[in-house]
């Protein structure tokens, strides 16, 4: 911003300067000093450049382990922006440091749901006592090999530790990893080599890195086809697929599509959100990190259907292998022509910039998502207006998941007609179900819609040995508890609906008779606590009270006399609340509360909180 | 306002981000809203940091710069024809006149690429609409007349005047100086900017007010300082004015001043104007303790009124004028109030006609011309010139030459000086610096880093600052943006740096505005003994 | 060619407004319908000289179709809307709004009308909890030159200040919102001091602050010193003598003395913005 004002900090670093510098290279500094007498500069140019901020803080944190007062101004310099705006969007962040490192490597430990149930708090200590710089995170998307770790590392590419088959992580195992600077191998799917899968067919068996393995298993001929059926076929095919979106609202991905495309004459962007943050769910980590390039051509598919020329890929920061495994796929792409200003011959220009998240859920709300793009805060914007006519950047604009992408290669090669006769027939198609808890084999499954949840919990190898069902997590921390009685569910968007549940992200969490319920619930509450934005009273304030009745509910409050508190906090955070966030924050807490877990609690049976 | 709606706005010899702060928050709602924007300064300006492109051109070449934009308009073929022809004159003669000024030859004068003013003349010429906004870079020149008649220039080449989100904007210094000339407190017009050497005007107001009226123009302040020098001038009645330290060449007006035989200062503050005075009359404040009307740079007529008493023997100066008059022989005017006052103005001055004293109360404040009281007033002026046959007279181009600032630079006096003004105060501080701003930081002569490199000074040092006219210690300041040769400062704290004591002396002789913006000056190191107890301080300090 | 801006005619749309049927331009928000139609709502984050962030929730109405409830400042209508302003969800909403806030916030200080509309709905912010042993904004206040005082255990996140400093009026920045969540504050860059900060103390922060966490030093010292007292204030507006901009001031005097200084926020120049001559520039007059 013109009137820019540095306080009194340390100067920047050689290495930060040069971190924040290459991050922008592309596009250079808002101030062009022409001459003594000639500057071009001013507000077009820096709004134009503003969206640089979030990867000048990447590489600021990445160069120097923080983000430093002097790092921070270095970057407000060349990007002008004001440093009180970029200090409130550095410190919106959780992967983001505002003190001096206090190691070269910092640990992530997740504690949310599922890894808690394996230890991962034990984790935390053991880890501590190590002489590890240790951070309890949320959910980190590795549900399936629990319990999970993510190194965050100075001036190197950050690292992935999970456990592997049949074994667990425990100090030593983070140590390996570290030593080794190489991640915990990518697992395969349970269901690999079945003839069935659609999204996970490469999945462990196509070389990730190779774009000609990729093509030698069929990869891109769906962008072929495309190209040559054009734009509006290819909507129109995908709108008579009956394609929904796979995030959790469900909304026919078509008719998004068609509304982005009739938007003529201004400029679209298509972006794809991969910020799979839901604890519970990790399917899109796992074709990104298995079949990179799926992603990139169906990416590709979509940008030239709307008239797109640039596409966006914005991946949450805690997946460093499948930011890797993308980053490769792109540019290979950009090198083979298929992407970049002739996208296989078709005369039309899309390319893909990749945007990673540092750390906040609620940057996978889509306009949440924009504004942290474009280097704002990543707070929601009210809608309407809708993405479609003011997304990213005000301009139309297609937001897609990651699945319900990859899922638009199969219906451009087969057609709609073959796609729609697998599911059922308002569900068509297949879907990803992320399985973890108590089940035999947790992981990432893919089905025909209309398998119900016991089918699924079959499919993962059914219940531990010795293990019963007490219930299950359906959709994620946003979705609902269901119980045994539910297990004749179809998981179908139909019949989810009718019963008030919802498939969410795909989530299926399952609990047995010794899993601490009162622990699990307030978990729950804690990380809509942590994951507000904040913008509005409903979620900052209600998110904070939601968590304290549960704490209290824990150390023996009695649950009638909370009730109502219970009751007008839900009523609030759903219908006031500015973005899905805070509508959903209460509905496992509501559901647990029904089905008595809550009661519990109060009986002293969990005896959680911390 | 218009300037949010505009495709292109030039910022032309204004810092308006610091000067008329409010103003420019409706020009970068502008710039927001797509507008193109340029500055134009010698400095790259808190203003010229929010548009995009910076002209950094030589102190006092704005003629050359104009007649430059103005010929390649006219060879791009980016004129607007049918507006030239139907409304203006002297057409034919001014393109002949800005012919020599090619790109080349005005980049030379100037200091500005060819390429960037190739931009300007394009972009302002291509606008649907366009303004050009200037404040005292433009008029605080020996050319400063000159300055604003080669901008109107611009503006008739392109029509962008006399329509909305088009025109000249001259952002005015002080909350009434525009009111000051309405009321005809110039030396040539009467109320409404009526001429005073009208006969037939004349014959109205000395109708209505039943007096005569001297049928030739008086003096403007130049003209009168010139008159006390020739002894012409022995007594003068000032009102809210601090010549003894707001004009340039100060010592001179000093001198002046002093000459006279009868000084009456009328002020809220004991200026040092008032310390010389012979009698001096405490005013009330005019915005807090004073009801009447101001006319603000949009020609808006607003209301001000009085929400404190005055301290002291402090009266209304409408009161204090009314017992002069009565003193001086003429009781006729009873004790008129600030309404009754401006009811009479309506009768005499056309262009206030419609505005009503209920008008203003009821509507906050109207723009003239507002001739009847069912006219809405006028958001901007000039319409006429697209009317069809235009109605009165057309507008003439003006050829004028670029003619460098008088206080030249010679190798005795080699740096260029030009005063400027800080955010949070106002002229030379009387009504500013008592308050206590945290963003205050007193004034410093500020230097290029190669000058200060040059003559071996450090930020925060004191030196000798000399001109032509004298010479006063002052503090350097290192400004790391500013052009080899070109030296600023503000004035606002003549307590700690008397600078109107070395600002030029020259005048425009068609505005009597002094030429402030161009001194020439010389920096010396003060002796060492100095210069090694300073250092002390700064060491101590640091 | 003369363009002057033409009024355009405007357009009406039919809406159905708590049962009745009425016509509004189109183009207004739900909240100008409401307040065409008389009927009151309790606003926040809502002045008329900033657009609309649509934080507070507390304005919110229950819009058929609509699954969630929906911010009635910044909703545009439409054709055919229908809306209730005073359903049983949309008094909880508000209610548990006020309750929400005034648990967490010293709302001693904001608009009289606040506090009525607390009363009107109801709200108990103690059934949160003790204050003690439930999360709060509770800090020290910041005093850190002649001009200022920011008291933040009273802010309520309304990012007021933030639009005044930045893109709807200042455009300085030198505050933005910083942090998540609860523990999201409004803060200088690194939390510097203000006088260090990009301040540049035009107070059009403080104007638009509705619960006195933003206040002029004068107030604040006037408040220490028991003095106080806006019962006794008059406010008088005239024509600030800096410049030639036109702004218009209201000068708030209390025993003939200037107190404070403000702007109409429907003034057509000012839009209720000053620069720091204007806000503060009286403090010569008191002084000498």
């Amino acid at each position: 911003m013109p009137d820019l004002y540095f306080g009194a900090v340390d100067e920047a670093t050689d290495a930060e300067k040069a971190a924040v510098d290459e991050a922008i290279a592309d596009w250079g500094p808002v101030t062009i000093r022409v001459s003594e007498r000639l500057v071009h500069g001013g507000r077009a140019r820096m709004r134009e450049r503003r969206h640089l901020l979030l990867p000048a803080l990447h590489a600021l944190q990445r160069a120097a382990g923080w983000i430093s007062p002097g790092g921070l101004d270095h970057a407000c310099r060349v990007l002008e922006v004001p440093p009180a705006e970029a200090y409130g969007v550095a410190t919106f962040y959780h992967l983001f440091t505002h003190e001096p490192p206090a190691a070269d490597d910092t640990v992530h430990v997740c504690d949310d749901i599922a890894c808690r149930l394996v230890g991962a708090v034990d984790l935390i200590d053991d880890l501590r006592t190590g002489g590890h710089h240790v951070k309890a995170s949320p959910c980190l998307g590795q549900c399936e090999r629990a319990p999970a770790v993510m190194v965050q590392r100075r001036g190197r590419p950050d690292l992935t530790v999970t456990a592997t088959d049949g074994g667990t992580v425990g100090v030593t195992e983070v140590a390996v990893v570290i030593d080794s600077g190489v991640s915990t191998p990518s697992v395969t799917v349970p269901q690999t080599g079945d003839p069935g899968l659609r999204l996970l067919a490469r999945v462990g068996v196509v070389d990730p890195t190779s774009l000609e393995d990729y093509r030698a298993s069929g990869g891109y001929r769906a962008l072929e086809a495309s190209v040559a059926l054009g734009g509006d076929r290819v909507i129109a095919e995908v709108t008579a697929s009956g394609l929904s979106g796979r995030g959790g609202a469900a909304f026919p991905t078509g008719i998004k599509w068609r509304g982005v495309a009739d938007q003529e004459g201004r400029p679209r962007h298509l972006v794809c959100n991969a910020d799979e943050s839901e604890p519970g769910t990790f399917k899109d980590r796992v074709v990104m990190e298995g079949d990179p390039f799926s992603l990139v051509e169906a990416m590709t598919v979509a940008g030239l259907a709307i008239g797109a020329e640039q596409g966006w890929l914005y991946i949450r920061g805690e997946y460093p292998v499948a930011i890797q495994r993308l980053s490769g796929a792109i540019s290979a792409a950009r090198d083979a022509g298929l992407l970049g200003d002739d996208v296989a011959g078709s005369g039309q220009r899309f390319d893909i910039s990749l945007r990673s998240g540092a750390g906040a859920y609620i940057c996978g709300e889509e306009t949440a998502l924009f504004n942290s793009i474009e280097g704002f805060r990543g707070e929601p914007r009210n809608k309407p207006p809708f993405p479609t006519t003011h997304g990213l950047f005000g301009e139309p604009t297609a937001i897609n998941n990651v699945e319900t992408l990859v899922n638009v290669l199969s219906i451009v090669l087969t057609g709609s007609a073959a796609y729609a006769a697998e599911g059922t027939e308002r569900s068509p198609g297949t879907k990803l179900f992320c399985l973890s808890g108590r089940v035999n084999r947790p992981g990432t499954y893919e089905v025909e819609f209309g398998a119900t949840l016991g089918d699924m919990i079959d499919l993962a190898g059914g219940l531990l040995d010795g293990s019963r069902l007490r219930v299950v997590l359906l959709g994620g921390a946003a979705g609902s508890f269901v119980g045994p009685d539910s297990l004749d569910l179809p998981l179908t968007l139909e019949a989810t609906r009718e019963a008030g549940v919802s498939l969410g992200s795909g989530v299926i969490m399952v609990f047995d008779e010794s899993d601490d319920m009162v622990d699990t619930v307030r978990r729950i509450a804690e990380f809509f606590r942590d994951e507000s934005c904040g913008q509005c009273v409903p979620c900052r304030v209600g998110t904070v009270r939601q968590e304290e009745v549960l704490v209290r509910l824990g150390r023996g409050a009695a649950l009638d006399d909370e009730r109502d508190l219970l009751d007008d906090l839900a009523a609030v955070m759903k219908d006031a609340s500015i973005c899905g966030l805070g509508q959903t924050a209460s509905g496992a807490v509501r559901s647990a509360l029904d089905m008595g877990l809550l009661a519990d609690i109060a009986e002293g049976n969990g005896g959680g909180g911390q | 306002m218009e300037v949010e709606n505009v495709d292109a706005v030039v910022m032309w010899g204004t810092n308006a981000r610091n000067t008329h702060p409010i103003y420019f928050h409706h020009v970068l709602k502008g710039i927001d809203n797509g507008a193109r924007s340029w500055a134009i300064d010698p400095r790259r300006t808190a203003t010229a940091r929010f548009t995009d492109t910076w002209l950094g051109l030589n102190v006092g070449t704005d003629i050359g710069l104009a007649n430059g934009v103005a010929r390649e308009i006219i060879s791009a073929g980016l004129t607007d024809d049918e507006f030239i022809s139907n409304a203006t004159t002297g057409y034919g003669e001014f393109v002949a006149f800005v012919e020599p000024w090619t790109l080349e030859h005005t980049a030379e004068v100037t200091g500005v690429s060819a390429e960037a003013i190739r931009d300007l003349a394009h972009g302002y010429a291509t606008a649907p609409t366009a303004q050009i906004c200037w404040t005292l870079g433009i008029t605080e020149h020996h050319t400063g007349v000159d300055n604003v008649l080669s901008l109107c220039n611009l503006a008739l080449l392109t029509g962008h005047v006399g329509r909305w989100g088009s025109g000249l904007v001259p952002l005015r210094g002080q909350n009434n100086v525009q009111g000051g000339g309405d009321m005809g407190a110039l030396p040539n017009k009467l109320s409404g900017f009526q001429d005073v050497e009208d006969d037939e005007i004349r014959a109205k107001f000395e109708a209505a007010w039943d007096c005569e009226i001297l049928p030739t123009n008086g003096w403007n302040l130049t003209q009168m300082f010139e008159a006390m020098e020739r002894d012409e001038l022995k007594a003068v009645y000032i009102i809210g004015e601090n010549p003894a330290d707001s004009e340039a060449d100060v010592k001179h007006a000093r001198a002046m001043l002093e000459r006279l035989d009868v000084m009456v200062v009328q002020d809220v503050f004991m200026t040092r104007t008032a310390r010389m005075a012979d009698v001096v009359l405490p005013a009330a404040l005019g915005w807090a303790e004073s009801d009447g009307t101001v006319t603000n740079s949009e020609r808006r007529v607003q209301r001000m009124r009085a929400a404190v008493p005055p301290p002291g023997q402090a009266r209304q100066e409408i009161g204090i004028i009314n017992d002069l008059a009565a003193l001086m022989g003429d009781d006729a005017w009873g004790n008129p109030t600030a309404e009754e006052f401006w009811e009479e103005l309506r009768t005499v001055s056309p262009m206030h006609g419609g505005m009503s004293w209920e008008r203003l109360e009821a509507e906050g404040g109207l723009q003239w011309p507002c001739p009847t009281e069912d006219h809405p007033g006028s958001p901007f002026l000039h319409g006429r010139l697209w009317e069809r046959p235009v109605q009165g007279r057309r507008a003439p181009f003006s050829c004028v030459e670029d003619r460098p600032p008088l206080d030249v630079l010679t190798e005795e006096f080699p740096l260029r000086l030009t005063t400027v003004r800080a955010l949070d105060s106002y002229n030379t501080g009387v009504q500013t610096s008592g308050y206590s701003s945290p963003i205050r930081s007193g004034e410093a002569l500020e230097v290029s880093v190669a000058d200060a490199a040059d003559l071996g000074v450090v930020a925060g040092e004191r030196v000798l600052v000399s001109s032509r006219r004298g010479a006063i210690e002052m503090t350097i300041g290192i400004d790391l943006e500013l052009a080899v040769g070109l030296c600023h400062t503000t004035f606002h704290f003549p307590e700690l740096a008397d600078v109107n004591q070395i600002t030029s002396d020259a005048v425009d002789p068609k505005s009597g505005t002094a030429e402030f913006k161009a001194a020439a000056i010389r920096i010396d190191r003060l002796d060492h003994d100095d210069r090694a107890e300073l250092d002390e301080k700064v060491g101590a300090g640091a | 060619m003369n363009d002057t801006p033409v009024a355009v005619p405007t357009t009406l749309v039919e809406i159905t407004l708590d049962g009745e049927a009425v016509r509004v331009p189109k183009g207004s928000t739900i909240l100008d319908a409401c307040r065409r139609e008389g009927i009151d709502t309790p606003t926040l984050c809502w002045a008329e000289n900033l657009t609309p962030v649509n934080v507070c929730r507390v304005c919110v109405v229950e819009v058929e179709g609509s699954r969630v409830l929906v911010p009635s400042c910044s909703r545009p209508v439409e054709d055919g809307m229908v809306i209730a302003t005073d359903s049983e969800r949309v008094r909880t909403s508000r209610r548990m709004v006020y309750e929400l806030l005034a648990s967490s916030v010293e709302m001693d200080r904001a608009d009289r009308e606040v506090h009525e509309w607390m009363e009107h709905y109801g709200a108990r912010p103690e059934r949160m909890g003790k204050r003690s042993e439930i999360a709060t904004v509770a800090q020290p206040v910041k005093v850190q030159d002649d001009l200022y005082v920011r008291d933040y255990e009273r802010c309520i996140l309304c990012y007021k200040c933030v639009e005044a400093c930045g893109d709807d009026a200042q455009q300085t920045f030198a505050i933005a919102t910083a942090g998540r969540g609860f523990d999201a504050h409004i803060s200088t860059e690194h939390d510097v001091t203000l006088p260090d900060s990009a301040c540049v103390y035009c107070g059009n922060c403080i104007g638009v602050c509705p619960t006195g966490a933003l206040s002029f030093r004068t107030e604040h010292d006037m408040r220490l010193a028991g003095t106080w007292d806006e019962d006794i204030q008059e406010v008088t507006t005239t024509v600030c003598s800096f410049c030639g901009v036109g702004c218009n001031l209201e000068l708030h005097t209390q025993d003939d003395r200037i107190v404070k200084v403000t702007s109409p926020s429907d003034h057509s120049v000012t839009h209720g913005h000053l620069c720091i001559k204007g806000r503060f520039g009286w403090q010569q007059h008191a002084h000498s």
